[in-house]
């Protein structure tokens, strides 16, 4: 199935793309869609301390389970405001 | 890449959201001048104070000697604005709020500038300043919105701030 992966701030400077698409087995979790994207682009382990994970633009588990056309989202520690 | 709603960059729609006379004003704003939409905002005959916070780039000196010129802020567009009218239902279950504004600035603030703007309309005023304390704290701490210092000499550093934490649908605001 196919899967988005949005990466922000600096895990986007750091992969040099804002997207990543992933083709993942049925039933694959968000863990899952994160790991191949560090597994894609090295230079993002360790680039921020701690990420959370959203998935159809809300925080979730990384046990999370996508589905065709998921968007899921690495959200380095936020700083609005 | 990402396109940005048509909140960013549609003065036709931001200038009709401001002159609403009912309803929330909760923006992501990438123009100037953003800010003085406020006054127009204001006139609710069921509130007895409104409480505004302003959050402003305050100038910095690294310890190699840089001087900060701007915060860049960046978004995740459309979940920092459900994220936002979220907040707004949530702040509603703890206060009576009347009315409220949220307003976050993406791209370059430059140092004394306003970034982010918190409103809040309500009968009596400690209500108004227990809510708008809340909106800008819990803003800070969940909406994926993050900003890079950026130094006189160009070079930019990503701030880390909070880990959002993954709420249920169930669990308190």
């Amino acid at each position: 199935m196919k899967v988005r992966v949005l990466l922000f701030a600096v895990l986007r400077d750091r992969a040099g793309v804002a997207e990543v698409s992933l083709d993942l087995p049925e039933g694959a979790t968000v863990a899952a869609a994160a790991e191949a994207v560090l597994h894609r682009f090295p230079d993002l382990r360790g680039a921020a301390r701690s990420l959370a994970y959203a998935l159809n633009r809300a925080y979730c588990r990384p046990d999370a389970r996508l589905k065709e056309a998921d968007e899921v989202a690495l959200i380095p520690p936020v700083s609005g405001g | 890449m990402q396109t940005r709603p048509a909140q960013l960059t549609d003065r036709d729609a931001w200038l009709r959201l401001r002159r609403a006379r009912h309803g929330d004003l909760v923006a992501l704003i990438d123009f100037s001048p953003w800010e003085d939409a406020l006054p127009e905002f204001w006139g609710d005959p069921a509130a007895g104070g409104i409480d505004v916070f302003i959050g402003t780039t305050r100038a910095e000196t690294h310890a190699d000697g840089r001087e900060l010129v701007a915060l860049d802020y960046e978004a995740y567009p459309e979940m920092a604005l459900s994220q936002m009218r979220d907040l707004a239902r949530r702040v509603r279950e703890r206060w009576p709020v009347v009315r409220l504004a949220l307003l976050h600035r993406v791209g370059r603030v430059a140092v004394g500038q306003p970034s982010v703007v918190v409103a809040v309309a309500s009968p009596h005023r400690a209500e108004a300043f227990e809510a708008c304390r809340w909106l800008i704290d819990t803003l800070k701490a969940e909406v994926p919105i993050w900003k890079k210092e950026v130094w006189a000499d160009g070079s930019g550093t990503w701030v880390e701030g909070a880990v959002p934490e993954a709420r249920g649908a169930g669990d308190a605001g």
